[in-house]
């Protein structure tokens, strides 16, 4: 749990689980706790996934207008009728994937390993384990079960709250 | 000559700090890191870094491409 003496902290709760939206709060999270921040996170809804020992993490452009990939110098956006098309979310995680390894960034499950190493209190939500059915046995080491008020217990003692 | 030498090349935001905050842990206290970064945004990052963990950035310069920072162990 969060160490009242140890200078700051942040929590961060975890919302969505696509390859995009995972980003943000591992990447707060890890750069927090090497600052020396205690750092918790809250794993709700989709951001649950997060938290899985198999991440298959996607991402499709349908209805996210802004989504533009590089290509031939220039940036292109994929219309929605071909973001809708079967196999049009394999391969734009798979682009999406590759262009994440060609640029030097780290992986999702790097910075999760990255995360744990660093003691960040992960929790994940027992009302979403229970809708989504899942068991604590699909989910990584190292995490603890809990609700609304542990967020709120430890969020009344952080200097941060994020909500992503 | 800093005490340790951390090659971040080719690594891309957080990465770097990440690296360097593992480096600085093996480090005794006193001692420095440089650290050689082709992270354009690492020069803020690694400003604020040492402002927020109290190490001390001794000298920072670019040589080609590679941005070299030299970090005292001190936070």
């Amino acid at each position: 749990m969060l160490d009242e003496t140890n200078g700051k902290s942040m929590s961060i709760i975890v919302t969505k689980g696509t390859l995009d939206w995972a980003y943000p709060p591992f990447i707060l999270a890890t750069t927090a706790a090497a600052m020396g921040l205690n750092v918790t996170m809250f794993f709700t809804f989709y951001g649950l996934t997060l938290l899985k020992k198999d991440l298959k993490l996607k991402i499709n452009p349908l209805g996210n207008a802004a989504m533009e990939m590089p290509m031939a110098g220039g940036h292109m956006a994929m219309p929605n009728i071909l973001a809708a098309m079967p196999g049009a979310t394999a391969l734009t995680s798979a682009m999406m994937k590759n262009m994440i390894r060609k640029k030097g960034v780290a992986s999702i499950e790097e910075l999760r390993d990255l995360a744990l190493e660093a003691d960040v209190n992960m929790i994940a939500c027992q009302m979403t384990m229970d809708l989504f059915e899942y068991r604590k046995e699909d989910m990584i080491e190292g995490i603890t079960l809990g609700g609304a008020a542990t967020w709120v217990d430890a969020a009344t003692r952080c200097d941060i709250n994020l909500y992503i | 000559m800093a005490d340790m030498v951390l090659d971040a090349r080719g690594l891309n935001c957080p990465l770097p700090i990440l690296r360097a905050k593992k480096a600085l842990k093996e480090l005794p206290t006193g001692k420095t890191l440089e650290i050689q970064a082709t992270d354009p945004g690492s020069v803020k990052d690694f400003e604020a870094f040492c402002r927020t963990t109290g190490n001390e950035m001794v000298e920072h310069h670019v040589d080609g491409g590679v941005y070299v920072f030299t970090i005292r162990h001190t936070g």
